[in-house]
Parts: structure tokens; sequence; C-alpha cells
């Protein structure tokens, strides 16, 4: 040790750098922030992913052995076309080499198809769609933060169990929502509930009037939104604009961010049960990453994409620094293998399975009475830690080729 | 429950209802485009994003000024009219002479550059507008409960289409505009000032747009392409009635709209195709349009 | 503009107009060796897509503001050919083009029916129209769009998969479409309509019967629209909405606008010029719809000609028909 200690430091850096250029292709580690800066997601992933994404890098020293850490950001818009010919252009011109965050589903999938054909490593914090683990799986893709299986799981079974047996669902007209409100029916049938009827809505969508009036005239108890980010804000709004609640029914957000309740105001979202992969104010640790989070954003506090992403692409980082390579499918392998724990407090009991879903504790949370929060953002009370391997798909269901059976 | 063949009529009557007050839109749009277009010759592409431009000009004021509700509904109009004016002036004035076509590409690009701007200071997630507080709340019907503002919308469209349509068929100034859309030369021969007249009516009609954006504002929240994605339809519905009356703007206005919300009890998925549908129906019957004179 | 073709290919030696085109072949043979190939594929794409949008405006004076809904449906026919029946991409190509010709056909037949301004927005209608039905249609898969379309193998030998392959085929499909517009608009009927397009009622009053014309070019545009968007949908192995909005029918008119209506490369230039500025100003997220609408304004206001058309005059002078 002592002798090493004693080599010359110009020696050891020039050696060291040496060394990274042949480990790491063009002598940098780029990672792609993918997300939607300006639209419908921006709240809930956006740039709050780049700032999460940056902490990551630099709470790992910038470097992995010794070679520089940069991150580059672009704007997906929600389509599908951009985000493949952006992760296309990244991959091939820009020397990239994984792509994180990727919000709503069919952003996603167009990039993973892109990351597997190039072998690179994709990190899915904001979409939710199991496909992306199941026939979409990749060796080089994760899905980290959470899955509309998971979110079913959470809320619908404890809206079932407390009485809301008849549902109607208001479901956003792409992948996601339709894939929401399969897994929906799934827990509420399997719970003794019952399915009266489905409405699909244009994405993003502004006017409601129309889906609430099926939806109240239906008679079902639950109007289950399929939807997410300001469709379910707008939703839940217009649907008191229309005297839906006072008609006693109730509205299910299927999936509902931090950032949507902050939104609606704890006025408008009391009481509402919701799944979520994370909550800033649940532990001292949570609190802490937070924190600092929130002093670059503005106050806001971060929703479960913001600590998904960070805790991810730090994830990463650890992968490329035992895999030594920037080889997709080795340092996937590294990633798999590794302990998941992060400052962000994120990845309770978080483990990789080989279809690349990574599985965590989930919180089913209720959303307080304006009188309860103690503070801003100050909005749940976890009710309940969902098991990770209650939460998730089992493996044995996984449609993924890469599962072994 | 009650139904009308075999349609539960609460469900119908709400979405009549609700058709109604889209139509309100479309009739208020249509109209502008029409009183533009009789004496300007031209589409205007802008129209959607003027309409916008109320909704943002009532947003703004609300957020940075404190102006309620009820003054960005008198000041907004004025605003976009203005700056219509000028627009006018500046570059449409001078495209009079070449093919129309020269019209409707510029006010796309305005359009473009218009909606461009909004996106990218305010995003497209949209604005929350509050519905103002003398019309909150809503009355129940029995067979639905309607909120008050809605029902507002259409009775302040139906007014402002009826004042227009008096303005024009029943004063003096009406009657020069009438004369001046036949033949504007004779008309100018009589000492009347067309140009003026002109630069007056683009105000006039793209103030109408920015009045209908105020009053969607509360509804819609209020979004850089609230505008585009109406247009479109508005133009669907203006190639349907034909625009050779502004009585006939206004009626397809609320007719498409009716039409629409019963769609939407009927077969749901079509009812966003079911305007383009009667439009191809009128082209093959009527292809100058229910109350078109003429190709 | 013929009289100068027949001299030139009278002419044993090669013509000016014959090393003008070469030296435009080598560069783009050479291209893909400088420049991103993706991104030169794109621009071919759509330069095409505008070619057959201003055969339409440029020499027949019909201005059609839904040509997305030949560009965005064709590519939908084409991805789902090749994904779904695992047809061989020229046979899935061909597929897309004819059916964006059938639309094509019915479309001119109903739009053509009213003039100038009213056509636009009769285009642009049924344009929207096309575009519910893709966003309804369960085989386009909504806004997810049909991913992941194999590229296949050009009659069963030639990988596409691999960057250079694709580049050349798009470049022969571009080649040779361009020389097809260019053999329809110097023949006797593209005379015709060009006779149409300055004069319609002399062109009636000769016994033409203008309407068959007017909805055969139609036809032949929809049908080079689906071409370049059949071509679009293996480039970037993805049918989407996108294409099919009436974003895309505005890009090309201002495409066509900004190189020059009614040249020959002027939709080409027009094309890789608006590609470059989406490129360049990519992550500057909505300048590139403002700096879009701001050339449209200088384009209408001060530049009708465009810019291939302001060089027209120069190199028509030196023997050069561009």
């Amino acid at each position: 040790m002592l002798k090493k200690a004693l080599i010359g430091a110009a020696a050891a850096t020039a050696l060291m750098a040496g060394q990274a250029q042949a480990q790491f292709s063009d002598n940098k580690i780029k990672i792609g922030v993918l997300t939607d800066l300006s639209g419908t997601y921006s709240d809930l992933a956006g740039k709050g992913a780049v700032v999460a994404a940056q902490m990551a890098v630099e709470d790992f020293g910038g470097k992995v052995n010794g070679v520089p850490v940069e991150i580059v950001s672009a704007d997906h818009q929600n389509k599908a076309d951009i985000a493949s010919s952006i992760a296309r252009k990244w991959y091939d011109a820009e020397q990239v080499d994984a792509i994180a965050e990727l919000v709503t589903t069919a952003a996603a999938v167009a990039v993973r198809e892109v990351s597997k054909e190039k072998g690179k490593i994709d990190l899915v914090s904001g979409a939710a769609s199991t496909p992306l683990t199941n026939d979409k799986c990749s060796p080089t893709g994760f899905h980290w933060t959470y899955d509309t299986y998971a979110l079913a799981n959470g809320t619908a079974n404890a809206v079932v169990k407390n009485g809301g047996k008849t549902w109607y669902f208001l479901t956003a007209d792409y992948a996601f929502g339709h894939n929401l409100q399969a897994q929906t029916e799934r827990v509420v049938k399997a719970n003794g509930g019952e399915v009266k009827g489905a409405v699909r809505h244009p994405f993003p969508n502004s006017d409601f009037s129309s889906f609430l009036l099926q939806a109240q005239s239906s008679g079902a108890q639950i109007i289950g939104l399929a939807n997410a980010g300001a469709d379910t804000i707008n939703a839940i709004k217009q649907a008191k604009e229309f005297g839906i609640t006072q008609g006693g029914q109730s509205l299910a957000g299927l999936l509902v961010f931090i950032t949507d309740v902050h939104s609606l105001g704890l006025e408008t979202a009391q009481g509402m049960q919701l799944t979520t992969g994370y909550y800033w104010n649940r532990d001292d640790e949570t609190r802490a990453w937070s924190k600092r989070w929130s002093a670059r954003m503005d106050g806001k506090m971060p929703s479960m994409v913001h600590a998904g992403t960070y805790s991810a692409v730090i994830h990463y980082l650890k992968g490329l620094a035992a895999a030594k390579t920037d080889e997709g499918v080795k340092v996937a392998d590294q990633m798999r293998a590794l302990p998941i724990k992060d400052a962000s407090g994120f990845a309770v009991n978080g483990k990789i399975r080989a279809d690349g879903r990574m599985v965590h504790d989930m919180y089913l949370a209720q959303v307080k009475k304006p009188a309860e929060a103690k503070g801003p953002w100050d909005y749940y009370n976890v009710l309940r830690t969902i098991p990770g391997d209650e939460a998730y798909q089992p493996l044995s269901e996984s449609t993924c080729s890469l599962v072994k059976k | 429950m009650m139904t009308l063949f075999g349609i539960p009529t609460a469900a119908l009557f709400g979405q009549l209802l609700l058709g109604l007050i889209n139509g309100a839109f479309y009739a208020m749009l249509s109209l502008g485009l029409a009183l533009i277009f009789g004496l300007l010759n031209i589409i205007n592409f802008s129209h959607g994003a003027q309409y916008m431009m109320g909704a943002f000009i009532a947003w703004l004021s609300l957020t940075y000024l404190g102006a309620n509700y009820w003054v960005a509904l008198a000041v907004a109009p004025v605003v976009v009219a203005v700056f219509g004016i000028i627009l006018e002036r500046t570059m449409l004035s001078r495209l009079y002479k070449l093919d129309h076509l020269y019209g409707l590409l510029l006010t796309f690009g305005l359009a473009l550059i218009i909606e461009g701007f909004f996106r990218q200071l305010y995003g497209i997630s949209g604005m929350p507008y509050a519905v103002p507080k003398e019309l909150a709340g809503g009355w129940n019907l029995g067979f639905m409960y309607l909120p008050i503002y809605r029902a507002w919308v259409v009775v302040a469209s139906l007014l402002l289409c009826l004042g227009t349509w008096l303005l024009i068929e029943k004063t003096k100034l009406g009657a020069y505009l009438r004369a001046a859309t036949e033949n504007p030369a004779l008309v100018q021969a009589f000492g009347i000032n067309v140009p003026v007249m002109i630069t007056l009516t683009y105000g006039f009609g793209v103030a109408l747009a920015a009045f209908a954006g105020v009053l969607a504002a509360p509804i819609y929240s209020v979004n850089p392409l609230m505008g585009s994605n109406l247009i479109i339809t508005v133009f669907a519905v203006v190639v349907i009635g034909g625009m050779g009356s502004i009585m006939g703007s206004v009626l397809t206005g609320f007719m498409l709209g009716l039409l629409e919300g019963l769609t939407k009890v009927i077969y749901p998925e079509a009812a966003s195709t079911v305007i383009f549908m009667v439009m191809v129906i009128v082209l093959l019957i009527k292809p100058a349009g229910l109350f078109g004179k003429g190709a | 503009m013929t009289s100068h073709q027949m001299t030139s290919a009278a002419r044993p030696a090669p013509s000016r107009q014959a090393i003008f085109i070469g030296i435009l072949l080598v560069l783009a043979l050479a291209a893909p060796f400088a420049t991103y190939p993706v991104f030169l594929m794109k621009g071919l794409c759509f330069a095409l897509f505008a070619a057959a949008f201003n055969l339409l405006l440029g020499y027949v004076g019909l201005l059609s503001f839904g040509h997305a809904m030949f560009f965005g449906w064709s590519a939908y026919i084409t991805a789902h050919a090749a994904k779904e029946w695992g047809l061989t991409p020229e046979i899935a190509v061909l597929l897309g083009a004819l059916c964006a010709a059938a639309l094509g056909a019915v479309v001119g037949w109903l739009a053509i029916r009213r003039q100038g301004i009213y056509f636009a927005m009769i285009t642009l209608a049924l344009a929207q129209l096309m575009y519910f039905v893709a966003l309804q249609a369960p085989f386009t898969h909504g806004e997810d769009g049909i991913q992941g379309v194999p590229r296949g193998r050009l009659f069963g030998l030639i990988d596409l998969s691999d960057t250079l392959n694709m580049y050349y085929f798009v470049l022969g499909v571009f080649v040779l479409a361009l020389f097809f517009l260019h053999r329809v608009i110097n023949s006797p009927f593209g005379q015709v309509l060009k006779a149409i397009r300055d004069n319609e009622p002399r062109a009636i009053s000769l016994g033409y019967q203008v309407e068959r014309y007017k909805l055969i070019a139609f036809v032949i545009s929809a049908g080079l629209a689906g071409l370049a968007g059949s071509v679009k949908s293996l480039v970037f192995q993805l049918a989407s909405l996108a294409d099919v909005h009436w974003h895309a029918s505005g890009e090309v008119v201002l495409m066509t606008l900004l190189g020059g209506v009614g040249t020959i490369f002027g939709p080409t230039a027009g094309a890789y010029l608006v590609v470059t500025i989406q490129n360049f100003f990519a992550s500057a997220g909505s300048w590139v719809t403002i700096i879009q609408g701001s050339i449209f304004v200088v384009c209408v206001l001060a530049f009708r000609a465009g810019i291939v058309g302001v060089f027209v005059p120069f190199l028509k002078k030196r023997g050069i028909d561009a």
C-alpha cells in the first residue's frame, strides 16, 4: 500500500487516464435525461428529473474510475417519434451511454427499441406500463420507480376493500391508460368487484365534461381515473364542477403524484388514497435528500419519478465502476448483482430481477386534511408499506423472454 | 331511468347541452371568420391563435394585475383587436393584390409565431382559471347538474351573435359593410373610406375570437394549443355553412355542436369526426355550403 | 423550360444541365461519409414529400393543406405491412404509396369541387378527419404509433438495417421519384396543368377536361407524398401520429415556399433547410415553431420566389434548369 502511494502523483494520473481510455469508449460517460420538459408531465418529471440526475453524478464524485460523467437532457414532448429520433441521434452521433427518466409509455417503449438494438442502457423511471418488463423487456433495460401493476395492487385493492365494488373508468387513450385500466380491472374483479364500463379520452385533454356525464349515468360507485398529471387534475376539478362527488360517486385516482396533489390543493384532494414509490417526508433519510433537491427546485418537493431517477442514475454509475467498461450488457449484469442503496432512501429492499424490474417497497398513502398538514408539501399519511414482492407482478407471470422458466 | 330511443334521457339531454356549449364556440369563431372573409377575402388562419390570446390575456391580467373575469371580458377583445389591426396594417394589407392563398399562408405563419411564443413562455400543460364567483355553482335540472357558468357561455354567445347580426343588418354602418363586400370600388366612389373599414372589420373579427377565448378560459384550461385544435373544426363548420351569410355561419355552428353532442351519446367513437363527415356529405350535395351562394 | 431541355438533349457533349445534376449526385453519394446519415435520410424523405406537394402548388396552382394525410397514412400502411405481415421493404413501400394514391383519388375527387381557399380548407379538414381515424384505428396503436418496424432485406438480399445500405436505398427512391416528376412536368400533360394554373377558364374553353387533369395531378402528388412517408417509416422504424398531424401539412408548405414554388430543386433545398433548423434548435423547444412561423411570414411578404427561385434566372442563362 505504502509503496503504491509513493508512486508519483503525476504518474498515477497518467496511468489512470490511460486505463480509462481502454475501459470506456471515447473516455467520457454521457447520460441523457430524456423527459417531458414542456408538457403535461413536466411537473412530475421534467426539469426536476434532470436536477436529480445531476445530483446523482455530483454525489458520486463526478467521475467513474477517473472518467468524467456528463448529463445531457432533451424534451421528447411525450411523442414516440421525437423520443426515438433523439435517442438514435444520442447513441449514434453523440456518444451517449445511457438514457434515463423517460416519462410517457409511448416514448419509453420507442427508446427501449432503440436501446435494445444498440445494446445501450435505459433507466425508465416516469413511464408506468408493464410491457416494459414483459414483451418489451431488454437485457439492458430497467424499470425503476413503479408500474401499473403495483399501482393497481395498492390503490384498487384498498378501494374495493372499503366497499367500492362497481367501477367505471376514464382512461387516457394511449398505451399507459389502457394498461393501467387493464391492471386495475384485474384487481377489481379478483376482489369480487364489477366493471360497468369505460370511456377513453384523448391525451392530453382539457374538457372532461362529456366523459364525466357518461361516467355519471353508468351509476358506478367508483370512477377510476386511468390517466396522469394534468389530465387527472382536470378530471378531478371538473367532477367537482359537475357535482359528481355530491351525487354519491367517488373518484379514484389510479396514478397520483405529489405534484398533482399540490396543484389540486388539500381542500380538493383530501382523503384520496394513492400508491406511491416514494414520499419525501417518510423518514430522516428521505427528508434530508429531498431538502437538498428542493433547494435547487424553488422549494418544491420531489415526486417518486424524481427520486427514482436519482436512484437509477447512481446505481448505473456503480454498475459502470464495477464493470470497468461502458459496454451495456456487462454494466447491466453488474447492476443486477450489486445491492441497491443510495442517499435518497428510495429503494427500500430493492433488487433487480431478470426482467429488468427493480422491485422495492411501495406505500399506500392517504392525502391529509388541510388541518392535518404541518407545513408546505406535508400531504400524505402513509397507511401501509406494501412489500415489493407483494406489490409487483410475480416473476413467474412475466412474459419477458429473458426470464428462465 | 327514463329513456328516449333506447338512450337514457338524462345522458341525452346532458350531452346535447354540452354540445350546445361547444356549438357556441363554433358559432362565435365562424362568425368572425365569415366577417373577415366577406370583406378581406382571406381566411384568417390565426383566428385560433387570437382566441387563445384572449384566454391568455384573461389569465395574465388576473395573475399579474388582479383584474377579474369581467374586466378581462371587456379588455381582452380590445387588446387583441388592436393587435389584429396592427397586423392588418403592417402585413395583411400588402397582400390584397395577390392571390388570396398568400393571406392564408401569412396568417398561418402568424399563428405559428403566436402559438410558439406562448408555448415558450408557459409550456403546454395549461393554466387553471377559476370560474368567477358570481357564476360559480350549478343548478340541478333533474337530468343533469348544470354548472351556471356553462349556461352563461351559451347565453353570452347568443347575445353576441345576435348583436353582431343586428349591427350588420340594421345599422347604417352595417349597410356600408354589406355594400363594400359586394362592390368595394363602388362604395369607395361614394366617398366611404373602404381601407379603414377593412381594417376595422379585421379588428372586430379577431375581437370576437378573443371574447370567445375569455369565455373559454374557465372551461378549458388556458393553453397555448387551445386555439389551433379548435380552428380546424371551425374551418369545417365554415365549409359546411358556406361563408355567404352571417346568420348561416352562426346557425351552422350551433347545429354542429348539437350534432356532436348527440354523437357522443349514440356512437362516442365518432364524436371527433362527425363534423368532417357532414362536411363531406355537404360537399357532395351542395358544394357551395348550406347557406352559400355559388362557388 | 422545355426548349432548353430539347436543345441540351440534342447536343452530344454533356450539357451544363447534366454537369449540374452530376455534381449534385456525387455530393449526395458522398454525403453519408461526412454527415450523420439518419439526418440525410430524413432530409431526403421530406424533400420528396415537398417535391410531391410542389407538383400541385407549383404546377396546378392548388394549395393542399392536408398533404400530411398521405405522408402519414402511407407510413402506417408500410409499417404495418413490414411488421405484421412480414413483407419485404420494397413491397411494403409500394403498398404504402398505392394506398396513399387511392386515398388521394377519393380526397381529390371531393376537394376539386371547390377552388382556392375553399380547396385548402377542405383538404385541411379531410386531413383532420384522417388524423382522428388514425388516432382511433386499432392497428395504428394511437399515441404509441407502430414501433420497432423492421427495415428488412431489400429484394430479400440487401440488409437495410445497415445504415449505408438504407441511405442508398432512400437516395435511389428519391432520385427515381424526382426524375419521374420532372418527366411529368415536362410532358404534354404537364403543359396542360400549367395552362390550368395560369388561366383555368381558357383551358376549359380550349376543351380540356380540367377536373380530370386536376384529379390525376392530385393522385400523383398523393402517391409520391405517400412514397416519402413509406420510406420515412422504414428509416425511423416508426409510424406515428406526428406525420398525420396538420403540423406536417404546414411544414411541407413551408419547405416548398422557402425553397421556391414551381422549381425542381426548390422543395429539396427548402426541406433540408427546415430539417436543419429543426435539428439545430431541437433542444430549444418552441423556438422551432417561432422560427418556422417567421420564415413563413418573411417568405410571403418579401421572398415569394424562394431560395432556388431567386437563382432560376441566373441559372437559366447558363443553360441549367433548376
